[in-house]
């Protein structure tokens, strides 16, 4: 099996940011894959299937992360997260304006 | 070494390895482990966090019926945290290289992990710091629930080492290993004193920041005589204590010889010594001490002791206990003083803002009707026993008492009709223990049989001093010409009425304050069963005229502080050995 690394960047675009129940989505779907995920903003990398590191990064509404996997299914780990996040945006409300 | 101070409470040497009981509602101090310790710290941590998610499964199961998905929320990811192996990696990870205790591993990483969040900008992600303290508050009740349960099945001897001790946690102790109390918060009349003189070993409170200054295992030495405590001692200062502790027990067996001995003064006139006893078990102890019978039956024990309210039976079974080692000799079974303490506070929908002003004691009774009744049901039943008499606490008016009285009238009845034999004539009796009560004492006494005088309350409620509260505890005096004008009074009324008067609070269980309770004319005390021979000896050397001399002088003093030091000079005088 081949390992890859994938990397992109999402935007937090629900009105109340990574707060504890988005963050509890995120590592749920990140769990779901073998490879390794970092989630870095500008100040720290943090584990992404870790809640607590994850939710320590306190992103708010409109913070860009960049999020980069590493291992066999690392293309599939990065899309369903992009999808999480900037499609669903977590099943949550956007800002009103 | 380190050397503490605080309150004397219960006397006595002990030298032990300490065990310090923590509590999740305040901070927990930073304690150091020893390397050998290491494994066993780290395996609490992990069956901590293993318990804790049984629990919040179980929870998170029983709320699916709920349906309500905020809850069900918090539930997932309070257990998501639980799961995460970086976060119990952290908390391993300082005990490992830290050397610190379990409680302080979890408490210190979860708080840098809330304060994270408080920083945070968001107000919406700031709020989450609460859902941390959840889980921090969580995995301490584990880990300090186990520790809880080490003490009633300890196998090594062990000094107690806790900011404040709750009735609930000392019911469990194991008495032959726990061999003294030390606590930041208390003052001479809280439950850790109480307990610890029942028990009769040597306690020390008010030591403000003692659980901040040892870690488990450390050797402490209690100092109950004159309220020290020191941690670590060097080899010198053991061997000074050990000393000290053997010339004291050498003064106790000395004053255990005069247990045969009637408690009569110089010049003949007879004192009745009755002890104060908790547990039913404690009634040969008084027996042991030379006591007369049993002044004051505490009886919440069976309600702390329990998860359930106990039944009529259980009520009846220790009350029979008791009464039977006695048999001729009176035994007053004081009915139920809950309130203001875990076991009603817990059980409320929230808590009493001011509970000692609150829903308490006899008041407390006559809105539970129900229990109130169970208990006079097993008093009257033991009644046939011995000489069973009942007494009524914390009455502030004489509708109160009547209302109680009444109530028990109708108990009576009850019985009538089953057929059950019970004694018909029983004395029913009050504490004074408010300043309320002790004023309209003249009109009280008219329909009650006797009165026995609660110290510890009458001088909280005079002097509006929470005795628990170190802050203020120096304020708290028995002997405040204020107490002492109220005493009198009820002494002066219970004589006119020609009841019993008797005194039942901690000032009866102070060597110095005898001849001054003698000189106002009490001639029955109650106090804690090891006190018995101490107080027995001071009563054996003096005369009712020296006591009605200091009474007088006292009288007419107006400073506390006057007060307290004239009674330890006269005192001093006849027992110097015990000062």
């Amino acid at each position: 099996m081949e390992r890859t690394v994938c990397e992109i960047e999402l935007e937090i675009k629900n009105a109340d940011g990574l707060h504890m129940r988005p963050a509890m989505q995120f590592v749920d779907v990140a769990n779901q894959f073998d490879c390794d995920i970092t989630v870095s903003n500008v100040e720290n990398d943090v584990d992404g299937k870790s809640i607590m590191q994850m939710s320590m990064l306190a992103a708010t509404c409109g913070t860009k992360l960049k999020v980069k996997a590493e291992g066999t299914d690392a293309k599939q780990a990065v899309d369903a997260l992009r999808e999480l996040v900037e499609e669903k945006h977590f099943n949550e409300p956007m800002p009103n304006n | 070494m380190e050397i503490k101070r605080g309150i004397a409470v219960s006397p006595g040497i002990a030298i032990a390895k300490s065990l310090i009981i923590d509590s999740e509602d305040y901070r927990i101090p930073r304690r150091s482990i020893d390397a050998s310790q290491r494994t066993r710290e780290i395996q609490r941590v992990r069956n901590a966090f293993k318990s804790a998610i049984d629990e919040l499964t179980q929870l998170e199961t029983a709320s699916d019926q709920i349906q309500e998905s905020k809850i069900k929320d918090i539930f997932a990811v309070h257990l998501r945290f639980l799961h995460d192996r970086s976060l119990r990696k952290k908390i391993t990870d300082l005990v490992r290289l830290d050397l610190v205790t379990a409680e302080y591993a979890v408490s210190a990483i979860l708080r840098e992990i809330a304060s994270n969040f408080t920083k945070a900008k968001d107000t919406y992600i700031s709020e989450r710091a609460a859902d941390i303290y959840d889980i921090e508050r969580r995995l301490l009740r584990q880990l300090l629930g186990k520790k809880r349960e080490d003490v009633e099945h300890l196998t090594e001897e062990v000094a107690i080492v806790a900011r404040e001790l709750s009735p609930t946690q000392t019911a469990g102790f194991n008495k032959d290993f726990v061999k003294g109390l030390a606590t930041d918060a208390g003052g001479r009349t809280s439950h850790t004193a109480i307990v610890a003189r029942s028990l009769g070993i040597p306690a020390v409170v008010a030591l403000e920041d003692l659980t901040e200054n040892i870690s488990g295992g450390d050797t402490v030495i209690i100092d109950g005589n004159r309220g020290i405590v020191v941690v670590n001692p060097d080899s010198q200062t053991i061997r000074q204590y050990e000393q000290y502790s053997q010339e004291f027990l050498a003064l106790e067996h000395k004053l255990d010889a005069i247990k045969e001995k009637p408690a009569v003064t110089r010049d003949g006139v007879k004192i009745t010594l009755l002890g104060n006893i908790e547990f039913p078990d404690e009634a040969e102890q008084v027996l042991q001490k030379g006591g007369d019978g049993i002044g004051l039956y505490r009886t919440e024990f069976l309600y702390l002791n329990s998860e359930s309210e106990p039944t009529e039976q259980e009520h009846y079974q220790a009350y029979a206990e008791t009464v039977s080692v006695f048999k001729h000799r009176p035994v007053i079974i004081r009915t139920v003083d809950l309130g203001a303490d875990k076991y009603t506070q817990s059980r409320r929908f929230a808590p009493e803002p001011n509970p000692f002003l609150g829903l308490r004691s006899i008041r407390f009774c006559l809105q539970n009707l129900m229990m109130f009744k169970t208990q006079l049901h097993a008093i009257l039943r033991a009644s046939v026993l011995g000489e069973v008499k009942i007494m009524f606490p914390l009455i502030t008016n004489i509708q109160e008492m009547m209302q109680a009285k009444m109530i028990l009238r109708d108990v009576m009845e009850d019985l009538d009709e089953e057929s059950v034999d019970y004694n018909k004539n029983i004395q029913v009796g009050i504490m004074i223990e408010t300043p309320s009560a002790a004023l309209t004492a003249f009109t009280l006494a008219r329909d009650a049989d006797f009165f026995s005088i609660g110290t510890n309350d009458l001088t909280q409620y005079t002097l509006a001093v929470d005795r628990g509260n170190e802050l203020v505890s120096t304020l708290y005096s028995t002997v405040d010409p204020a107490v002492l004008r109220l005493i009198r009074t009820v002494i002066q009324d219970a004589h006119k009425a020609q009841i019993d008067i008797s005194i039942c609070g901690e000032i009866a269980s102070e060597p110095e304050h005898i001849m001054l309770m003698l000189g106002m004319g009490v001639r029955t005390l109650s106090l804690a069963p090891p006190m018995i021979p101490e107080i027995k000896q001071i009563i054996r050397s003096v005369t009712i005229e020296d006591c009605n001399d200091v009474a007088r002088k006292i009288l007419t003093m107006n400073s506390e502080r006057q007060i307290s030091s004239y009674l330890r000079d006269a005192t001093r005088k006849i027992l110097p050995e015990t000062f």
